[in-house]
């Protein structure tokens, strides 16, 4: 991660979305960030916490984006600039808190970040926050480019002080974590400092607050007609008007490029989404009686554009809309320069060749036996594999058609081939445990199989609790199983309670989650998921005990760290003497189920080998060969 | 600041592997090193799992003129570097034409139904012969057995580095490259810079 404190105002530098919007916090002088890791929002926390101390600013990955969001608002009051960032599920996690937060004020500038996944690469759903400042009426901002990113930050914190509200800045993948050129401005001088916090109780006072509230969004309006985030380029008079915002920005412009139509196609480009600048809209949308909207996941400014223009007098020909209600854009997932292509040239009635013919022709024709998938599976050397080795086993034995519910997180593969099929679902953080405690109820109803709940360590902290202190208040049936890899894996490690350390780089207290569950009086095993044997033991001797809520801590480090600090701990072979292949009956136990990048079956030898540059030495597979064909060596 | 002129605007690099293989850390390098020379640069991902053996494409586009889309539109890519051959088809798919350029490591990465037998990896002789046949030209580089002879197989990256910049492909030069190498790589500085000649010295013959 690059250093984003360089002082060199004027110097254009290469910067992902998610350090340029670091970059606009630091250039405005913010002296609060916090954080909970969600891609693909996780890179600004760390971009601010590395050159916090430097700077005299306090950063911090909090437990949950709820906290995280309040501990700004206190930063905030105190007259301290602040920051909470967070994916789209974080936004849900806040949302009571923020719905209020609305209603009253803020001392120093206060901005919400909400890093959007359209496509869900990288998440459990595919939402669209900007709904929430609609419905919130929150100020929102949303980067067409790079350089926005950093600029709009830095000017949300000056806008959240003139309105005295919370202010919001969404971002999506393709801004905040593609990277582009920005060009660096000036530093602060002054270290951020307290004001004294005794102005006024900010609280929520009834409905006149909310009355206020409005008030503060059309100051919002009327500040935003004149924003240099929002621009018009193109013919005075075009045969197609596009209105977009966020990277569709950057997609529309090529598209247009490519099919040279920039003196028939203008494009409306929008940085201020809510509330929508009414006057500019409306001297732009007589530049053409066909409107095309271009973004991502939900149609919002579709259809407040289409609401302002349903308010205004009638004056001639309504404009044609097209976009996501008339099935020209997708209305879900991300979007590219040839979704905008297509649609373009859809409307305008004309055809688009991508390549030479004779070209595609030979390529789909190669192509279609030479691209194979490329499934996406668990490390080399993961606990989870193990543990949920461990797991398929002990249901297996037990028989009685136990399942695992699923959380977020590396080990959310429960319902697919990496997890062997042993998870049922998968929702949000912490519904492992929660869905987990509902179906442990159920017994009454007849219902008598097993439940597990996954869990990761994070996660443990984050949004697991609640529901596993119901469940002995409640006298549940359920095992809570912790994949405790000691990271938050899936997201870039980032340090969490249980790990020792702070954003900063500071010594903390472990928070044992074994010394929580303890201390609530329930079973508590803690198991290394690589001892397969005593792992599977353990878990049917606890689902043997019946009718309590149960914990199995699965604890062992994740491999990716591991493998930074020290060599493998075993070289791993086939002995292809022992190696009996299809002849085992044991139907290729360690290519075709166990599925380890590491381990690769030969189909001209008809047996099993080792990918010595992919295996991490885990040595985990040489307990399940049947004919203890695979060998492990120490190293 | 560079005064080159890039024979096309924007030009289209494609940097493509399996997860795990330091293809970010590559296309990185490049795209600091072309800010640097005054280019705008738009570097974008995209990816499967992350790091859990899915395909991670890197799009680094080049301007004089425009912020790029951070994709490739179908069709238009000028440089592909693959650091596995599958992946280097899977791109010339969607993005290639008849005058792209491509380099492709030829150590095959298993996918996991591969690993399992359910499907088999394409014969190795005719999916490279295939790629040639779609590329105006190709370079075919066993990085990774380079890299181990170098005494470490996570080397390859860096010696497909070398091999784009000594094609000469992008409007970068040596010189600028290995002054962010030493930057970046102050730890095994001689070793990182073995691999970088190295490549440079197998597209040069």
């Amino acid at each position: 991660m690059p250093d984003i404190d360089i002082d060199a105002p004027g110097t254009t530098i290469l910067l992902m979305g998610n350090e340029a919007i670091a970059r606009g916090a630091l250039e405005a002088g913010i002296g609060f960030a916090a954080s909970y890791p969600g891609t693909p929002s996780s890179e600004i926390l760390p971009a601010i916490a590395q050159v916090a101390k430097r700077r005299k600013i306090y950063a911090e990955w909090s437990a949950n984006e709820m906290v995280a969001m309040e501990s700004a608002t206190s930063a905030s009051l105190a007259g301290i600039r602040a920051m909470a960032s967070m994916k789209q599920n974080g936004v849900n996690v806040i949302l009571d808190f923020l719905a209020n937060l609305v209603m009253s004020g803020v001392g120093s500038g206060l901005i919400l970040v909400s890093c959007d996944d359209p496509g869900q690469r990288n998440s459990s759903n595919d939402q669209d926050t900007r709904p929430v400042a609609k419905w919130l009426d929150i100020p929102l901002l949303e980067p067409g480019d790079f350089q926005e990113a950093k600029d709009m930050t830095k000017w949300l914190f000056d806008l959240s002080e003139e309105l005295d509200t919370v202010c919001m800045l969404r971002c999506v993948s393709k801004i905040s974590h593609t990277r582009g050129n920005v060009k660096l401005g000036e530093l602060p001088k002054a270290e951020p400092k307290v004001h004294i916090f005794s102005d006024h109780p900010q609280r929520a006072r009834g409905a006149r607050r909310h009355d206020l509230l409005h008030q503060k969004l059309d100051k919002a309006r009327e500040m935003f007609e004149s924003s240099p985030f929002n621009r018009y380029v193109g013919p005075d008079k075009a045969e197609l008007l596009i209105i977009t915002c966020g990277s569709c920005w950057l997609h529309s412009q090529e598209a247009v490029r490519i099919l040279n139509l920039k003196d028939r196609v203008g494009i409306l480009k929008l940085g201020t989404s809510w509330p929508l600048p009414q006057k500019f809209l409306e001297s732009h949308l007589s530049k053409s009686q066909s409107i095309l909207f271009v973004e991502e996941i939900d149609p919002f400014v579709e259809r407040s554009v289409m609401e302002l223009v349903a308010n205004l007098p009638s004056t001639g020909p309504r404009p044609i809309f097209y976009g996501k209600r008339s099935g020209h854009i997708n209305a879900y997932g991300e979007l590219n320069p040839d979704t905008v292509i297509t649609a373009i040239t859809t409307i305008m009635g004309f055809t688009y060749q991508t390549r030479d013919i004779e070209y595609e022709k030979e390529v789909e024709a190669l192509s279609k036996s030479y691209v194979i998938m490329r499934p996406g599976t668990l490390c080399p050397g993961c606990p989870h594999r193990a543990s949920y080795w461990a797991i398929k086993n002990a249901l297996r034995l037990d028989g009685r058609g136990g399942f695992i519910t699923n959380d977020i997180g590396c080990y959310g593969v429960g319902p697919t081939a990496a997890g062997f099929f042993v998870g049922r679902n998968g929702y949000c953080m912490g519904a492992g445990t929660g869905v987990a405690n509902g179906f442990g109820k159920l017994g009454q109803f007849g219902f008598n199989q097993p439940v597990l709940a996954a869990c990761g360590d994070s996660t443990f902290y984050h949004a697991a609790i609640p529901a596993l202190i119901d469940g002995i208040h409640n006298n549940t049936n359920f095992i809570l199983v912790v994949f405790d890899n000691g990271a938050t894996a899936m997201t870039g490690f980032q340090p969490h309670p249980g790990i020792g350390e702070t954003a900063m780089g500071e010594p903390a207290r472990v928070i044992s989650i074994e010394a929580i569950c303890r201390a609530m009086g329930i079973r508590v095993e803690v198991c290394d998921p690589f001892d397969l044997k005593n792992t599977t033991a353990t878990l049917l001797d606890m689902m043997a005990m019946d009718g309590d809520v149960r914990v199995l801590i699965m604890k062992r480090e994740c491999e990716l760290i591991r493998a930074r600090r020290e060599k493998p701990p075993y070289k791993v072979y086939v002995d292809p003497d022992r190696c009996i292949g299809e002849a085992c009956g044991c139907d290729r136990l360690c290519t075709r189920l166990f599925l380890c990048p590491g381990l690769r079956w030969n189909s001209k030898t008809g047996k099993a080998e080792i990918d010595e540059i992919i295996c991490s030495g885990c040595g985990v597979c040489a307990d399940i060969c049947p004919q203890g064909a695979i060998i492990r060596e120490v190293a | 600041m560079t005064t080159k002129t890039l024979v096309k605007d924007p030009l289209n690099l494609i940097i493509i592997g399996a997860a795990g293989q330091g293809n970010v850390q590559i296309s990185l390098l490049i795209g600091d090193a072309l800010v640097r020379e005054g280019y705008l640069v738009t570097f974008g991902q995209t990816y499967g799992a992350t790091q859990r053996g899915g395909t991670v494409t890197n799009y680094v586009r080049i301007s004089k003129e425009i912020q790029c889309s951070p994709i490739v539109p179908e069709g238009r890519a000028d440089i592909i570097l693959a650091l596995e051959p599958v992946e280097a088809m899977r791109m010339l798919r969607r993005y290639g034409n008849p005058d792209v350029i491509t380099i492709v490591n030829s150590r095959a990465i298993h996918p996991i139904d591969i690993t399992g037998g359910q499907t088999q990896y394409p014969d190795m002789d005719e999916l490279i012969e295939a790629i040639k046949r779609l590329s105006t030209k190709a370079w075919v580089i066993n990085a990774t057995d380079e890299a181990q002879r170098l005494g470490n197989p996570v080397l390859a990256n860096i010696i497909l580095t070398g091999a784009l910049i000594g094609t000469g492909a992008v409007p970068l030069d040596e010189k600028s490259v290995e002054s962010l190498l030493q930057e970046r790589f102050t730890k095994s500085i001689e070793l990182n810079m073995a691999a970088f000649s190295k490549g440079i010295e197998l597209v040069s013959h």
